[in-house]
Protein backbone atom coordinates (compact mmCIF):
# COMPACT_ATOMS: atom_id res chain seq x y z
CA UNK A 1 0.00 0.00 0.00
CA UNK A 2 2.50 2.37 0.76
CA UNK A 3 4.58 1.79 -2.78
CA UNK A 4 1.13 1.77 -4.43
CA UNK A 5 1.30 5.39 -6.19
CA UNK A 6 -1.89 5.43 -8.59
CA UNK A 7 -3.28 8.82 -6.86
CA UNK A 8 0.03 10.25 -7.13
CA UNK A 9 0.76 11.55 -10.35
CA UNK A 10 -2.06 13.80 -10.43
CA UNK A 11 -1.52 15.16 -6.73
CA UNK A 12 2.08 15.84 -8.09
CA UNK A 13 1.11 17.49 -10.81
CA UNK A 14 -0.84 20.13 -9.05
CA UNK A 15 1.80 20.18 -6.62
CA UNK A 16 4.10 21.10 -9.16
CA UNK A 17 2.09 23.73 -10.87
CA UNK A 18 1.40 25.16 -7.97
CA UNK A 19 4.93 25.74 -7.07
CA UNK A 20 5.82 26.92 -11.08
CA UNK A 21 3.01 29.77 -10.08
CA UNK A 22 3.95 31.16 -7.17
CA UNK A 23 7.20 31.37 -8.25
CA UNK A 24 6.39 32.76 -11.77
CA UNK A 25 4.67 35.56 -9.85
CA UNK A 26 7.60 35.94 -7.47
CA UNK A 27 9.99 36.19 -10.43
CA UNK A 28 7.58 38.44 -12.18
CA UNK A 29 7.70 40.75 -9.55
CA UNK A 30 11.60 40.71 -8.50
CA UNK A 31 11.67 40.52 -12.50
CA UNK A 32 9.97 44.13 -12.40
CA UNK A 33 11.94 45.72 -9.54
CA UNK A 34 15.18 44.60 -11.35
CA UNK A 35 13.80 45.90 -14.28
CA UNK A 36 13.04 49.15 -13.08
CA UNK A 37 16.09 49.35 -11.19
CA UNK A 38 18.59 48.47 -14.15
CA UNK A 39 16.53 50.76 -16.75
CA UNK A 40 16.69 53.63 -14.08
CA UNK A 41 20.61 52.95 -13.69
CA UNK A 42 21.88 52.56 -17.69
CA UNK A 43 19.59 55.72 -18.36
CA UNK A 44 20.76 58.03 -15.31
CA UNK A 45 24.20 56.51 -15.14
CA UNK A 46 25.51 58.74 -17.94
CA UNK A 47 24.26 61.45 -16.53
CA UNK A 48 25.95 61.22 -12.81
CA UNK A 49 29.32 63.02 -12.49
CA UNK A 50 30.72 65.26 -10.28
CA UNK A 51 29.47 68.86 -11.80
CA UNK A 52 25.75 67.01 -11.38
CA UNK A 53 26.04 66.64 -7.66
CA UNK A 54 27.33 69.74 -6.81
CA UNK A 55 26.45 72.18 -9.51
CA UNK A 56 23.20 74.32 -9.87
CA UNK A 57 21.09 73.69 -12.80
CA UNK A 58 22.06 75.70 -16.12
CA UNK A 59 19.43 76.98 -18.34
CA UNK A 60 18.82 74.25 -21.49
CA UNK A 61 21.64 74.42 -24.34
CA UNK A 62 24.10 75.04 -21.73
CA UNK A 63 26.10 71.86 -21.38
CA UNK A 64 26.74 70.50 -17.66
CA UNK A 65 24.59 71.70 -14.85
CA UNK A 66 23.30 69.74 -11.58
CA UNK A 67 20.91 69.16 -9.14
CA UNK A 68 23.54 69.99 -6.35
CA UNK A 69 20.63 72.77 -4.78
CA UNK A 70 17.85 69.77 -5.51
CA UNK A 71 19.60 67.62 -3.31
CA UNK A 72 20.80 70.01 0.04
CA UNK A 73 17.10 71.59 -0.32
CA UNK A 74 15.97 67.33 0.04
CA UNK A 75 18.52 66.98 3.07
CA UNK A 76 17.26 70.72 4.65
CA UNK A 77 13.76 69.67 4.06
CA UNK A 78 13.62 65.94 5.22
CA UNK A 79 15.62 67.08 8.18
CA UNK A 80 13.39 69.73 9.56
CA UNK A 81 9.95 67.12 8.74
CA UNK A 82 12.12 64.64 10.97
CA UNK A 83 12.70 67.37 13.97
CA UNK A 84 9.27 68.02 13.52
CA UNK A 85 7.51 64.36 13.43
CA UNK A 86 10.11 62.55 15.38
CA UNK A 87 8.95 63.98 18.73
CA UNK A 88 5.53 64.05 18.12
CA UNK A 89 5.48 60.68 16.77
CA UNK A 90 7.52 59.14 19.47
CA UNK A 91 5.72 60.86 22.39
CA UNK A 92 2.04 59.56 21.04
CA UNK A 93 4.23 56.16 20.27
CA UNK A 94 4.62 56.02 23.90
CA UNK A 95 1.13 56.95 25.05
CA UNK A 96 -0.33 54.58 23.07
CA UNK A 97 2.39 51.69 24.67
CA UNK A 98 2.55 52.51 28.10
CA UNK A 99 -0.03 54.35 29.38
CA UNK A 100 -2.97 55.00 26.75
CA UNK A 101 -6.33 52.39 27.32
CA UNK A 102 -9.78 52.45 25.74
CA UNK A 103 -11.60 54.70 23.60
CA UNK A 104 -8.82 57.80 23.96
CA UNK A 105 -5.99 55.16 22.43
CA UNK A 106 -8.16 53.60 20.28
CA UNK A 107 -9.31 56.95 18.82
CA UNK A 108 -5.78 57.78 18.31
CA UNK A 109 -4.67 54.38 16.87
CA UNK A 110 -7.31 54.92 14.34
CA UNK A 111 -6.76 58.46 13.47
CA UNK A 112 -2.65 57.60 13.04
CA UNK A 113 -4.42 54.85 10.44
CA UNK A 114 -6.25 57.02 8.37
CA UNK A 115 -3.91 59.23 8.02
CA UNK A 116 -1.25 56.96 6.99
CA UNK A 117 -3.76 56.33 4.22
CA UNK A 118 -4.66 60.07 3.09
CA UNK A 119 -3.16 60.73 -0.49
CA UNK A 120 0.17 62.78 0.01
CA UNK A 121 -1.51 65.51 -2.67
CA UNK A 122 -4.05 66.40 -0.09
CA UNK A 123 -1.94 66.64 2.94
CA UNK A 124 0.30 68.87 0.38
CA UNK A 125 -2.96 70.99 0.09
CA UNK A 126 -3.16 71.08 3.59
CA UNK A 127 -0.10 71.91 4.46
CA UNK A 128 -0.77 74.55 1.52
CA UNK A 129 -3.32 76.31 2.78
CA UNK A 130 -2.26 76.48 6.42
CA UNK A 131 1.65 77.45 5.60
CA UNK A 132 1.95 79.29 2.14
CA UNK A 133 -1.33 81.17 1.81
CA UNK A 134 -1.34 83.05 5.09
CA UNK A 135 2.35 84.37 4.21
CA UNK A 136 2.14 84.54 0.53
CA UNK A 137 5.00 82.73 -0.30
CA UNK A 138 6.04 79.18 -0.96
CA UNK A 139 9.09 78.15 1.48
CA UNK A 140 10.51 75.28 2.04
CA UNK A 141 9.06 74.60 5.87
CA UNK A 142 5.76 74.10 4.13
CA UNK A 143 7.16 71.29 1.97
CA UNK A 144 8.58 70.10 6.11
CA UNK A 145 5.29 70.37 7.56
CA UNK A 146 3.50 68.33 4.79
CA UNK A 147 6.40 66.04 5.14
CA UNK A 148 6.18 65.84 8.62
CA UNK A 149 2.42 65.46 8.57
CA UNK A 150 3.00 62.03 6.23
CA UNK A 151 6.21 60.71 8.39
CA UNK A 152 3.42 61.17 11.55
CA UNK A 153 1.54 57.79 11.53
CA UNK A 154 4.70 55.65 10.90
CA UNK A 155 6.68 57.25 13.40
CA UNK A 156 3.64 56.82 15.73
CA UNK A 157 3.08 53.07 14.62
CA UNK A 158 6.15 51.71 15.05
CA UNK A 159 6.93 53.64 17.95
CA UNK A 160 4.46 52.36 20.12
CA UNK A 161 5.98 48.76 18.23
CA UNK A 162 9.18 49.24 19.22
CA UNK A 163 7.88 50.24 23.05
CA UNK A 164 5.79 47.64 23.74
CA UNK A 165 8.49 45.14 22.27
CA UNK A 166 10.43 45.77 25.53
CA UNK A 167 9.88 43.46 28.32
CA UNK A 168 7.91 44.88 30.86
CA UNK A 169 10.19 43.53 33.69
CA UNK A 170 12.66 45.83 31.88
CA UNK A 171 10.62 48.68 33.64
CA UNK A 172 9.36 46.67 36.55
CA UNK A 173 12.87 46.44 37.55
CA UNK A 174 13.32 50.67 37.21
CA UNK A 175 10.64 50.76 39.32
CA UNK A 176 11.27 48.65 42.00
CA UNK A 177 14.80 50.68 42.37
CA UNK A 178 12.49 53.67 43.33
CA UNK A 179 12.16 55.22 40.16
CA UNK A 180 9.28 57.04 39.39
CA UNK A 181 7.82 55.59 36.33
CA UNK A 182 8.84 58.35 34.19
CA UNK A 183 12.08 58.10 35.41
CA UNK A 184 12.45 54.33 34.63
CA UNK A 185 10.35 55.34 30.73
CA UNK A 186 12.57 57.90 30.21
CA UNK A 187 15.92 56.38 30.67
CA UNK A 188 14.80 52.65 30.35
CA UNK A 189 12.58 51.96 28.02
CA UNK A 190 13.36 54.41 25.64
CA UNK A 191 16.90 53.70 25.47
CA UNK A 192 15.81 49.68 25.06
CA UNK A 193 13.58 50.93 22.35
CA UNK A 194 15.73 53.31 20.18
CA UNK A 195 17.11 50.56 17.72
CA UNK A 196 13.38 49.92 16.60
CA UNK A 197 12.40 53.54 16.81
CA UNK A 198 15.73 54.58 14.49
CA UNK A 199 14.81 51.62 11.94
CA UNK A 200 11.18 53.23 11.70
CA UNK A 201 12.50 57.02 11.07
CA UNK A 202 14.90 56.16 8.12
CA UNK A 203 11.85 53.83 6.91
CA UNK A 204 9.88 57.02 7.23
CA UNK A 205 12.68 58.96 5.72
CA UNK A 206 12.82 56.41 3.04
CA UNK A 207 9.21 56.97 2.12
CA UNK A 208 9.22 60.80 1.62
CA UNK A 209 12.16 61.56 -0.01
CA UNK A 210 10.84 60.43 -2.69
CA UNK A 211 7.56 62.32 -2.17
CA UNK A 212 7.06 64.51 -5.04
CA UNK A 213 3.00 65.69 -5.16
CA UNK A 214 3.22 68.02 -1.81
CA UNK A 215 6.05 69.67 -3.09
CA UNK A 216 4.25 71.21 -6.41
CA UNK A 217 2.84 73.66 -4.18
CA UNK A 218 4.93 74.03 -1.13
CA UNK A 219 8.55 73.95 -1.84
CA UNK A 220 7.86 75.18 -5.11
CA UNK A 221 11.54 74.84 -6.26
CA UNK A 222 14.45 76.89 -6.75
CA UNK A 223 17.08 77.95 -9.37
CA UNK A 224 19.53 78.69 -6.62
CA UNK A 225 21.43 77.72 -3.38
CA UNK A 226 18.73 78.07 -1.29
CA UNK A 227 19.18 77.37 2.46
CA UNK A 228 16.87 79.43 3.97
CA UNK A 229 13.76 77.37 5.08
CA UNK A 230 11.66 80.52 5.17
CA UNK A 231 11.81 80.71 0.92
CA UNK A 232 11.07 78.35 -2.24
CA UNK A 233 13.75 75.98 -2.29
CA UNK A 234 14.84 73.18 -4.85
CA UNK A 235 14.48 69.59 -4.34
CA UNK A 236 15.67 66.86 -6.48
CA UNK A 237 12.15 64.71 -6.54
CA UNK A 238 10.30 68.28 -7.81
CA UNK A 239 13.94 68.63 -10.50
CA UNK A 240 12.77 65.20 -11.59
CA UNK A 241 9.61 66.52 -12.58
CA UNK A 242 10.13 69.20 -14.31
CA UNK A 243 12.98 68.25 -16.28
CA UNK A 244 11.00 64.98 -17.32
CA UNK A 245 7.91 66.67 -18.47
CA UNK A 246 10.31 69.47 -20.61
CA UNK A 247 10.60 68.95 -23.90
CA UNK A 248 14.56 68.61 -24.04
CA UNK A 249 16.71 65.82 -24.06
CA UNK A 250 19.45 66.93 -21.77
CA UNK A 251 16.94 67.79 -19.56
CA UNK A 252 15.56 63.72 -19.97
CA UNK A 253 19.00 62.71 -18.75
CA UNK A 254 19.00 65.17 -16.05
CA UNK A 255 15.99 63.70 -14.31
CA UNK A 256 17.27 59.54 -14.98
CA UNK A 257 20.33 61.07 -13.13
CA UNK A 258 18.53 62.79 -10.88
CA UNK A 259 15.72 59.51 -10.20
CA UNK A 260 18.67 57.68 -10.32
CA UNK A 261 20.29 59.41 -7.00
CA UNK A 262 17.02 59.15 -5.48
CA UNK A 263 16.70 55.07 -5.64
CA UNK A 264 20.05 55.16 -4.42
CA UNK A 265 19.44 57.04 -1.15
CA UNK A 266 15.98 55.22 -0.47
CA UNK A 267 18.26 52.15 -1.40
CA UNK A 268 21.10 53.53 1.40
CA UNK A 269 17.86 54.63 3.73
CA UNK A 270 16.71 50.64 3.44
CA UNK A 271 19.69 49.20 3.78
CA UNK A 272 20.63 51.33 6.84
CA UNK A 273 17.29 50.56 8.54
CA UNK A 274 18.08 46.83 7.79
CA UNK A 275 21.44 46.97 9.49
CA UNK A 276 20.02 48.61 12.77
CA UNK A 277 17.68 45.99 13.01
CA UNK A 278 20.48 43.26 12.79
CA UNK A 279 22.27 44.76 15.00
CA UNK A 280 19.35 44.99 17.79
CA UNK A 281 18.36 41.50 17.23
CA UNK A 282 21.56 40.13 17.84
CA UNK A 283 21.98 42.18 21.42
CA UNK A 284 18.72 40.63 22.72
CA UNK B 1 15.01 15.31 52.13
CA UNK B 2 16.90 18.50 52.40
CA UNK B 3 17.81 19.64 55.93
CA UNK B 4 18.21 23.29 56.38
CA UNK B 5 22.04 23.79 56.79
CA UNK B 6 21.78 25.63 60.12
CA UNK B 7 19.03 28.50 59.16
CA UNK B 8 17.02 26.44 61.32
CA UNK B 9 18.05 27.10 64.51
CA UNK B 10 18.21 30.82 63.65
CA UNK B 11 15.18 31.21 63.10
CA UNK B 12 14.09 30.38 66.96
CA UNK B 13 16.19 33.12 68.32
CA UNK B 14 13.92 34.27 71.26
CA UNK B 15 12.24 37.79 70.45
CA UNK B 16 13.29 38.69 66.47
CA UNK B 17 12.07 41.90 65.30
CA UNK B 18 9.69 42.05 63.01
CA UNK B 19 10.49 44.26 59.81
CA UNK B 20 7.50 43.40 57.97
CA UNK B 21 3.93 42.72 59.25
CA UNK B 22 1.66 41.52 56.42
CA UNK B 23 -2.29 41.57 57.98
CA UNK B 24 -5.29 39.87 56.37
CA UNK B 25 -3.87 40.67 52.74
CA UNK B 26 -6.51 40.15 49.49
CA UNK B 27 -5.28 40.61 46.18
CA UNK B 28 -7.59 40.30 43.39
CA UNK B 29 -6.99 40.42 39.50
CA UNK B 30 -10.11 41.36 37.63
CA UNK B 31 -12.60 38.89 39.40
CA UNK B 32 -9.80 36.34 39.86
CA UNK B 33 -9.03 36.32 43.66
CA UNK B 34 -5.55 35.70 43.47
CA UNK B 35 -4.81 35.92 47.84
CA UNK B 36 -6.94 35.63 50.42
CA UNK B 37 -6.85 36.89 53.47
CA UNK B 38 -2.66 36.28 54.02
CA UNK B 39 -1.33 37.01 57.19
CA UNK B 40 2.44 36.44 57.80
CA UNK B 41 5.14 38.20 59.88
CA UNK B 42 8.84 38.26 58.00
CA UNK B 43 11.39 38.86 60.65
CA UNK B 44 14.06 41.18 60.82
CA UNK B 45 17.60 40.30 59.17
CA UNK B 46 16.29 36.40 58.58
CA UNK B 47 15.73 34.87 55.20
CA UNK B 48 11.82 34.19 54.77
CA UNK B 49 10.74 31.62 51.76
CA UNK B 50 7.46 31.37 50.18
CA UNK B 51 7.14 27.88 48.95
CA UNK B 52 4.10 26.14 47.42
CA UNK B 53 2.99 24.99 43.83
CA UNK B 54 2.70 27.10 40.92
CA UNK B 55 -0.23 29.67 40.99
CA UNK B 56 -0.60 29.32 45.16
CA UNK B 57 0.23 33.13 44.84
CA UNK B 58 3.90 33.40 46.22
CA UNK B 59 4.88 35.86 43.86
CA UNK B 60 1.32 38.18 43.76
CA UNK B 61 2.13 38.01 47.75
CA UNK B 62 5.99 39.10 47.60
CA UNK B 63 4.60 42.13 45.00
CA UNK B 64 2.04 43.05 47.63
CA UNK B 65 4.84 43.74 49.83
CA UNK B 66 6.64 47.05 47.47
CA UNK B 67 3.22 47.89 45.89
CA UNK B 68 4.29 46.31 42.39
CA UNK B 69 1.04 45.93 41.90
CA UNK B 70 0.22 49.28 41.30
CA UNK B 71 1.66 48.43 37.53
CA UNK B 72 -1.34 46.36 36.58
CA UNK B 73 -4.47 47.99 36.25
CA UNK B 74 -6.90 45.24 36.77
CA UNK B 75 -4.78 44.56 40.31
CA UNK B 76 -6.96 45.42 43.51
CA UNK B 77 -5.11 44.93 46.86
CA UNK B 78 -6.82 45.15 50.14
CA UNK B 79 -5.60 44.92 54.22
CA UNK B 80 -2.15 45.91 55.20
CA UNK B 81 1.41 45.66 54.89
CA UNK B 82 3.50 46.81 57.35
CA UNK B 83 6.98 48.10 57.47
CA UNK B 84 8.46 48.55 60.36
CA UNK B 85 4.86 49.99 61.88
CA UNK B 86 4.06 51.95 58.56
CA UNK B 87 1.31 50.72 55.89
CA UNK B 88 2.34 51.08 52.54
CA UNK B 89 -0.80 51.40 51.63
CA UNK B 90 -1.14 53.89 53.56
CA UNK B 91 -1.89 57.48 51.99
CA UNK B 92 0.87 59.12 53.41
CA UNK B 93 3.50 56.41 51.86
CA UNK B 94 4.70 57.75 48.63
CA UNK B 95 5.27 54.46 46.33
CA UNK B 96 8.83 55.57 44.86
CA UNK B 97 10.28 56.56 48.01
CA UNK B 98 8.87 53.06 50.03
CA UNK B 99 10.41 51.53 47.17
CA UNK B 100 13.78 52.38 47.57
CA UNK B 101 13.74 50.33 51.01
CA UNK B 102 11.58 47.51 49.91
CA UNK B 103 13.72 46.67 46.82
CA UNK B 104 13.04 43.60 44.44
CA UNK B 105 14.95 41.08 42.09
CA UNK B 106 12.75 39.36 39.64
CA UNK B 107 12.12 35.86 38.29
CA UNK B 108 14.25 36.55 34.74
CA UNK B 109 17.20 39.05 35.15
CA UNK B 110 16.41 42.77 33.70
CA UNK B 111 19.21 44.85 33.26
CA UNK B 112 18.88 48.04 31.56
CA UNK B 113 20.17 48.56 28.39
CA UNK B 114 23.14 50.66 29.48
CA UNK B 115 26.80 49.52 30.46
CA UNK B 116 27.55 47.31 33.64
CA UNK B 117 28.66 50.47 35.30
CA UNK B 118 25.88 52.42 34.55
CA UNK B 119 23.39 49.28 35.83
CA UNK B 120 24.35 50.27 39.32
CA UNK B 121 25.13 53.64 38.95
CA UNK B 122 22.03 54.75 37.81
CA UNK B 123 19.54 53.95 40.60
CA UNK B 124 21.97 56.03 42.85
CA UNK B 125 22.00 59.32 40.11
CA UNK B 126 18.35 59.15 40.12
CA UNK B 127 18.62 59.02 43.81
CA UNK B 128 20.55 62.42 43.69
CA UNK B 129 23.72 60.91 44.20
CA UNK B 130 25.99 63.33 42.13
CA UNK B 131 29.82 62.68 43.47
CA UNK B 132 31.62 60.86 41.19
CA UNK B 133 34.08 59.45 43.29
CA UNK B 134 31.26 58.58 45.67
CA UNK B 135 29.27 56.94 42.99
CA UNK B 136 32.39 54.69 41.57
CA UNK B 137 33.51 53.17 45.18
CA UNK B 138 29.51 52.42 45.35
CA UNK B 139 29.54 50.34 42.21
CA UNK B 140 32.58 48.72 43.04
CA UNK B 141 31.18 48.11 47.07
CA UNK B 142 28.24 47.06 45.51
CA UNK B 143 29.87 44.59 42.83
CA UNK B 144 31.99 42.96 45.34
CA UNK B 145 28.63 42.09 47.79
CA UNK B 146 27.14 40.58 44.89
CA UNK B 147 30.51 38.49 43.86
CA UNK B 148 30.12 40.01 40.37
CA UNK B 149 33.22 42.33 40.58
CA UNK B 150 36.25 40.01 39.65
CA UNK B 151 34.46 39.01 36.82
CA UNK B 152 33.18 42.48 35.67
CA UNK B 153 35.97 44.89 36.75
CA UNK B 154 37.63 45.19 33.69
CA UNK B 155 34.61 45.32 31.38
CA UNK B 156 32.93 47.89 32.91
CA UNK B 157 31.60 50.05 30.56
CA UNK B 158 30.22 46.15 28.32
CA UNK B 159 26.31 46.71 27.75
CA UNK B 160 24.85 44.70 31.04
CA UNK B 161 23.33 42.59 28.09
CA UNK B 162 26.18 40.96 27.30
CA UNK B 163 27.02 38.75 30.77
CA UNK B 164 25.67 35.57 30.98
CA UNK B 165 22.39 34.67 33.02
CA UNK B 166 23.75 34.17 36.33
CA UNK B 167 25.79 37.17 35.95
CA UNK B 168 23.04 39.28 34.72
CA UNK B 169 20.81 38.19 37.80
CA UNK B 170 24.27 38.96 40.00
CA UNK B 171 24.30 42.54 38.24
CA UNK B 172 20.73 43.18 39.26
CA UNK B 173 21.55 42.17 42.84
CA UNK B 174 24.01 44.72 43.09
CA UNK B 175 22.13 47.13 41.70
CA UNK B 176 19.82 46.84 44.28
CA UNK B 177 22.37 46.88 47.33
CA UNK B 178 23.66 49.73 46.01
CA UNK B 179 20.09 51.61 47.38
CA UNK B 180 21.14 49.83 50.55
CA UNK B 181 17.84 48.69 50.86
CA UNK B 182 16.23 46.98 54.08
CA UNK B 183 14.29 44.50 52.56
CA UNK B 184 15.19 42.33 49.24
CA UNK B 185 12.61 40.53 47.68
CA UNK B 186 13.24 37.91 45.55
CA UNK B 187 10.68 36.65 43.28
CA UNK B 188 12.44 33.46 41.85
CA UNK B 189 15.82 34.33 41.58
CA UNK B 190 17.43 31.72 40.26
CA UNK B 191 14.80 29.71 37.81
CA UNK B 192 16.35 31.41 35.04
CA UNK B 193 19.69 29.95 35.74
CA UNK B 194 21.95 27.29 35.39
CA UNK B 195 22.67 25.42 38.53
CA UNK B 196 26.29 26.92 39.13
CA UNK B 197 24.89 29.94 38.59
CA UNK B 198 22.03 29.09 41.46
CA UNK B 199 25.08 28.51 43.79
CA UNK B 200 26.21 31.33 43.47
CA UNK B 201 23.07 33.02 43.81
CA UNK B 202 22.11 31.12 46.97
CA UNK B 203 25.90 31.76 48.41
CA UNK B 204 25.10 35.54 47.93
CA UNK B 205 21.65 35.35 49.66
CA UNK B 206 23.42 33.78 52.53
CA UNK B 207 25.58 36.63 52.83
CA UNK B 208 23.45 38.73 52.52
CA UNK B 209 21.21 38.02 55.40
CA UNK B 210 23.81 39.55 57.55
CA UNK B 211 22.64 43.23 56.65
CA UNK B 212 18.81 42.66 55.01
CA UNK B 213 15.76 41.25 55.87
CA UNK B 214 15.18 38.39 52.62
CA UNK B 215 12.25 37.37 51.50
CA UNK B 216 12.68 35.18 48.75
CA UNK B 217 9.79 33.26 46.67
CA UNK B 218 10.80 29.93 45.53
CA UNK B 219 9.84 26.67 43.35
CA UNK B 220 12.44 24.35 44.72
CA UNK B 221 12.24 23.31 48.18
CA UNK B 222 16.04 22.18 48.32
CA UNK B 223 16.74 25.91 47.66
CA UNK B 224 14.30 27.42 50.51
CA UNK B 225 16.18 24.27 53.04
CA UNK B 226 19.53 25.57 51.42
CA UNK B 227 19.17 29.37 52.23
CA UNK B 228 16.59 30.20 54.08
CA UNK B 229 15.60 30.52 58.11
CA UNK B 230 11.86 30.56 58.25
CA UNK B 231 9.49 29.02 55.41
CA UNK B 232 5.92 29.86 54.30
CA UNK B 233 4.07 27.39 52.84
CA UNK B 234 1.29 28.37 50.62
CA UNK B 235 -1.42 27.11 48.77
CA UNK B 236 -4.74 27.91 45.99
CA UNK B 237 -4.05 31.79 47.46
CA UNK B 238 -3.45 31.47 51.28
CA UNK B 239 -0.70 30.44 53.94
CA UNK B 240 -1.16 27.08 54.83
CA UNK B 241 1.89 27.23 57.04
CA UNK B 242 4.47 29.15 58.90
CA UNK B 243 7.69 27.87 60.31
CA UNK B 244 11.18 27.62 61.05
CA UNK B 245 12.73 26.17 57.65
CA UNK B 246 13.63 23.40 59.84
CA UNK B 247 9.74 22.46 61.46
CA UNK B 248 8.40 22.65 58.18
CA UNK B 249 10.55 20.71 56.33
CA UNK B 250 11.14 17.95 59.66
CA UNK B 251 7.82 18.58 61.48
CA UNK B 252 4.96 20.24 59.42
CA UNK B 253 2.06 20.43 61.52
CA UNK B 254 -0.39 20.61 58.79
CA UNK B 255 -1.36 17.72 56.43
CA UNK B 256 -1.45 19.81 53.14
CA UNK B 257 2.62 20.59 54.21
CA UNK B 258 3.41 17.73 54.64
CA UNK B 259 1.87 16.08 51.16
CA UNK B 260 3.57 18.58 49.37
CA UNK B 261 6.57 18.38 51.27
CA UNK B 262 6.94 14.80 50.97
CA UNK B 263 6.56 15.61 47.05
CA UNK B 264 2.40 14.07 47.42
CA UNK B 265 1.56 16.89 44.83
CA UNK B 266 2.93 20.10 43.51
Amino acid sequence: MIADSRLAPRRRLGGTAGILLTGFCSALAAGLLIVILGYVAIQGWGAINPAFVTQLPHPVGVPDGGVGNGIVGTIIIVAIAAVIAVPIGVLTGLYLAVYGRGLSAELIRFLAEVLSGVPSIAIGLFAYTICVKPFAHFSAFSASFAFAVLMLPLMIRTSEEAIRGVPTSIREGALALGLPDYGGVVHVVLPAARPLIVTGLLLAIARVTGETAPLLFTAFGSQFWELNPANPMAVLALQIFTYAISPYDDWHRQAWGGALLLILAVLVLNVGARLALGRHGKKS
Amino acid sequence: MILAADGGTAGIQAGAEVKVRVRDLNVYYGTNHAIRDASLDIEQSQVTALIGPSGCGKSTFVRAINRMHDLTPSARVSGSVEIDGVDVYSRRVDPIVMRRRVAMVFQRPNPFPMSIFDNVAYGLRVNGERDRVRIAGLVEDSLRRAVLWDEVKDRMSDSGITLSGGQQQRLCIARVLALRPEVILMDEPASALDPIATVKIEELIAELRRDYTVVIVTHSMAQAGRVSDRTAFFLDGSIVEVGTTTQIFTRPKDRRTEDYITGRFG
